[in-house]
């Protein structure tokens, strides 16, 4: 089990490699782009491109100046916005982090609940009405736009509903852990279920097919002739045979989440996380900040990745000898 | 007077519902397994060998079954028991070996903790006792090293030492009946030896009685006192191992008797049956063999009842005599 | 078939977009009317009306008429007809959505092709340019091409596209999906590899190229059209979501993403807005999840394309 951990941070280790050389090779070296007009912003004097130019030693050899962004980013952290400018970026960053953790691992919470329980319910209901339900819901969550639910999901709280069920609903933004766990609690329970929602209804569905699998496997069959009660052939055996395919799914989509649906729900929800952060800059066209946003959570989501891969071999030892 | 057979099948008759029409997988099945007997039930695949016992510890679980008749086991009727009122007697009296033992067990629990799980559901010992026993059954059944292998997960193991550990699983709660489905068809021929004679030597340890499918002539000859032969869901020879064997009497039996390879052969080929086992979707209506039996007779379009003495029945329309002489015939080719 | 039907008559429409505009609604969907006025019944009304309420800052664009031949769903911001930008915009977004997808299909088709049949270096390369794109999260991936892109077109080459051409965002999405679908076909090509009548083909000599143009891309075939519906279905929503950032599709021209983004601002006050274009990706990506379900029950119930939806 050491083994394989270590192995496979050596191996995320690697892919953060070449991803920073990916983004490093986008934003300085794609041809016919001139770097320093980029992350200078619109409009920036020759005074400041020959400084931009000095900073990330535009006319110096690439891998040189791969690694001076790597050192303005990681090292020093001292990369700075030029739209806004002297604001510097990683400490935004950081800012911002929590925020986008609190709203990403509280849908996971939400969806990961909700999913087994209705992949639970479905398989054990097999045929029964929740079964097309649930197919119809899985079909309907790959197919809406998250940042477009948020903002029906906002319609009906702030504005058509506001004045009756949903007047306890907060306006959109955020309130700090810190400042009143019951505030952010409330600001952060709509934009929770936007995601959740997106994600539960296909991990139901692919729970039910995986337990119906697993119930009709030779080891249940031994179960069931052991004498043990059906309760515990359920959960005991065949839901955590099923749950190993749920992790590696949960690994896919918690990365993509993070990179991809977040950052919309939290323009759409006003929270000011670093999917915001990343909004604003593209409306301003802030480079290093753009740059800074996708390097950090390109690397957040290979981390996790690897953390759920090793989750993923405990929950399955099979895989630790792979 | 003998004592009371341990379990006793009267009858047992399973079928499916299904688009084509009900399939017939047993139809009235009926034998006995006394105190310490090994039973052996023989059939090609899909005669409705597995399904029978299946169906009895109520291990059918597709909805379209329906089953009826009665199985009597210590006197009592489990026949339509509820799982919960099957629950100890599910490895608790009854143990089961299944054919695969390469999927037979939860993937990802160590062998240890499967066996311990079942241990303590009947016998309800600590932990810590439980883990010994365990740890000693695998010893029995010749797993080496049981104190550390007993912490291993079941991809660790070879098939035979996976077979080892279901057996071992079958017989941690002292189990009055051990069922075995086909427990050697999965595993190549010198571990097939080795399980069967550990099978034996064990069933002489725990006392039980052995009910053991197989499709394999040679598996019961070498355990067998008594054995049921199934054609398409039906029994059509119970016979003692050594009646059966020396003087069958069914031709289907006869069948699979010569297609056993001998070291002794007289034949140059080796003689098989002819077709393949008639679905049970459109059984004829006499008897199931007609269409593939040598000697078949007009009478053939009626059902045979399993008829003779106490201890030989079979199910065919052939006199005595018409049987002397065609196995006369066949014992001595010209 | 319920989706496909559902389907045809979206397409339809959209691509009746200039009909309506010009025959029927007689706006131009792509420049800004903010002075105009429009007969409604025997009223006269602006098509934008001064804000009243708050600071009376800004405008409130005219609501749904629900009249077909004048602003069916109301007007935008600028005063643009939102019911002929939605067909416009769903051309947009559907031609995005499928000749990305097209594109993707067949680089992975030919990727994943290389790699499993020829193996050795070609495959240790592509598996690794596999790996590192399937790592990037999709979006960071996009935006970073999208960012550097958009604004200066791509000049590699003889090659010169010009910057807030529909083609960018159609080659980036197309891109950042290519090993979504290599990777499947990669595997199955090596299982394929393996079997009886490649290694027959093989035996008997016949060419690299013949093999997989005639016993290994049949067999392929039913994995990448059973593909290709989800990847339209997935390319529609990223290029949603990429206009939606204001990093896809450019103004002037529309896509359902870029209508979403424009009634960000109209949420409260001019709901359908934001919600007809949503309502639209819902109905044409669920539509196009269920071919691909059905296709994948007809041709290759194995299919798989990430995790099992």
């Amino acid at each position: 089990m050491i083994y394989f951990i270590v192995r496979r941070f050596a191996s995320a280790v690697l892919v953060l490699f070449a991803i920073s050389v990916s983004v490093f090779l986008i934003f300085f070296a794609t041809p016919g782009v001139d770097p320093a007009a980029r992350i200078a912003g619109r409009s920036a004097s020759a005074q400041v491109l020959a400084h931009v130019a000095r900073e990330f030693g535009l006319n110096r050899p690439l891998p040189i100046r791969y690694w001076l962004m790597m050192e303005h980013l990681f090292i020093k952290q001292d990369l700075t916005s030029y739209v806004n400018i002297g604001v510097r970026v990683v400490p935004q960053i950081t800012q911002a982090a929590p925020i986008t953790l609190s709203l990403v691992i509280g849908a996971a919470v939400i969806w990961m609940i909700v999913g087994v329980l209705g992949g639970v319910v479905a398989a054990a209901n097999q045929g029964k009405f929740i079964d097309p339900f649930i197919m119809f819901i899985g079909i309907a969550a790959v197919s809406v736009p998250a940042y477009w639910l948020g903002e029906v999901m906002n319609l009906l709280t702030q504005s058509k509903f506001h004045s009756s069920i949903f007047a306890w609903v907060p306006p959109p933004g955020y309130v700090s852990f810190t400042t009143s766990p019951s505030e952010w609690f409330l600001h952060l329970l709509f934009p929770w279920l936007t995601l959740a929602a997106l994600y539960a209804g296909i991990y139901a569905r692919v729970l039910r097919a995986e337990l119906v699998n697993a119930l009709n496997e030779d080891y249940v069959r031994t179960a069931r002739a052991k004498g043990l009660s059906e309760r515990r052939i359920l959960f005991r055996h065949a839901l955590r045979c099923s749950l190993i395919s749920i992790v590696s799914l949960f690994g896919l989509d918690f990365g993509a989440l993070i990179g991809g649906a977040a950052l919309l729900t939290e323009v759409v929800f006003g929270l000011p996380g670093v999917g915001m952060l990343t909004y604003t800059s593209l409306q301003n066209l802030d480079l290093p900040v753009i740059m800074g946003c996708v390097m950090y959570g390109a690397f957040f989501v290979v981390l996790a990745n690897a953390v759920v891969d090793v989750l993923y071999a405990y929950l399955d030892p099979r895989v630790r000898l792979a | 007077m003998p004592e009371a057979p341990l379990l006793q099948v009267r009858d047992l008759t399973v079928s499916f519902a299904t688009r084509q029409g009900a399939l017939r997988a047993v139809d009235g099945l009926s034998f006995d397994v006394g105190q310490k007997e090994i039973v052996g039930i023989v059939g090609e695949s899909g005669s409705g060998k597995s399904v029978a016992i299946y169906s009895m510890l109520g291990l059918v679980r597709e909805k379209n079954a329906t089953i009826t008749g009665s199985v009597l086991f210590e006197g009592r009727e489990i026949l339509g028991l509820s799982d919960k009122e099957l629950q100890p007697i599910r490895g608790g009296s009854i143990g089961m070996i299944f054919q695969d033992p390469m999927t037979a067990l939860t993937p990802v629990y160590t062998v240890g903790w499967q066996l311990v799980e079942q241990i303590r559901q009947h016998l309800h010992l600590p932990k810590a006792a439980a883990r010994q026993r365990a740890i000693e059954l695998l010893g029995q059944v010749g797993i080496p090293d049981p104190k550390s292998r007993v912490d291993r997960y079941p991809h660790e193991f070879s098939g035979g030492m996976r077979q080892r550990v279901v057996i071992a699983m079958a017989l941690s709660c002292n189990p009055r009946l051990l069922i075995a489905d086909e427990p050697t068809t999965a595993l190549d021929v010198t571990t097939q030896a080795q399980i069967l004679d550990l099978m034996l030597k064990l069933q002489d340890t725990y006392d039980s009685s052995i009910v053991i499918i197989t499709h394999d002539m040679g598996v019961i000859a070498e355990m067998a006192h008594r054995v049921v032969v199934m054609y398409a869901g039906r029994p059509v020879e119970i016979a003692r191992e050594l009646d059966l064997v020396r003087h069958p009497r069914h031709p289907y039996t006869w069948g699979l008797l010569d297609a056993v390879p001998r070291l002794d052969a007289k034949h140059d080929r080796l003689r098989t049956i002819r077709g393949n086992a008639v679905s049970p979707l459109n059984l004829p209506p006499g008897c199931a063999f007609a269409p593939r039996c040598d000697y078949v007779m007009d009478q053939c379009a009626q059902r045979p009842p399993l008829q003779g003495d106490a201890d030989h029945v079979d199910a065919c329309w052939l006199s005595d005599a018409q049987r002397v002489t065609i196995r006369q015939r066949v014992e001595q080719p010209s | 078939m319920a989706a496909f039907g559902l389907l045809v008559v979206v397409v339809t429409a959209c691509l009746l977009a200039p009909v309506y505009a010009h025959h029927i609604a007689h706006e131009n969907p792509f420049t800004s009317n903010l002075n105009g006025t429009i007969r409604l019944g025997n009223k006269t009304v602006n098509v934008l009306q001064a804000n009243t309420q708050g600071l009376g800052l800004g405008v409130t664009p005219i609501g749904p008429t629900w009249h077909f031949s004048t602003y069916f769903l109301g007007a935008d911001s600028q005063g643009r007809d939102v019911f002929a930008r939605l067909l416009y915009g769903g051309r947009t977004s559907l031609f995005i959505g499928f000749i990305s997808a097209v594109i993707c299909c067949v680089i992975a088709s030919v990727l994943g092709l290389a790699s499993g049949y020829f193996g050795g270096a070609v495959d240790w390369l592509i598996s690794r340019i596999f790996d590192i794109v399937w790592a990037f999260p999709i979006y960071l991936l996009a935006i970073s091409l999208s960012v550097v892109l958009l604004t200066s077109g791509l000049n590699i080459a003889f090659i010169h596209i010009q910057a807030g051409s529909l083609v960018l965002p159609i080659l980036i999405i197309a891109a950042v999906f290519v090993p979504y679908v290599g990777r499947p076909i990669r595997g199955l090509v090596m299982s394929l590899k393996e079997r009886e009548f490649i290694q027959a083909a093989i035996g008997a000599g016949a060419s690299d190229f013949h093999i997989l143009r005639k016993e290994i891309l049949p067999n392929v075939m039913p994995s990448i059209i059973v593909f290709f519906p989800l990847m339209v279905a997935f390319n529609m929503l990223t290029e949603s979501a990429l206009s939606f950032l204001s990093i896809g599709v450019q103004p002037p021209a529309a896509s359902w993403g870029t209508i979403i983004n424009d009634g960000l601002d109209l949420l409260y006050t001019r709901p359908w807005v934001a919600m007809a274009p949503g309502i639209m990706i819902v109905i044409t990506a669920g539509a196009l999840n269920v071919l691909g379900d059905g296709f994948r029950d007809a041709f290759d119930p194995k299919a798989k394309l990430r995790g099992s939806i």
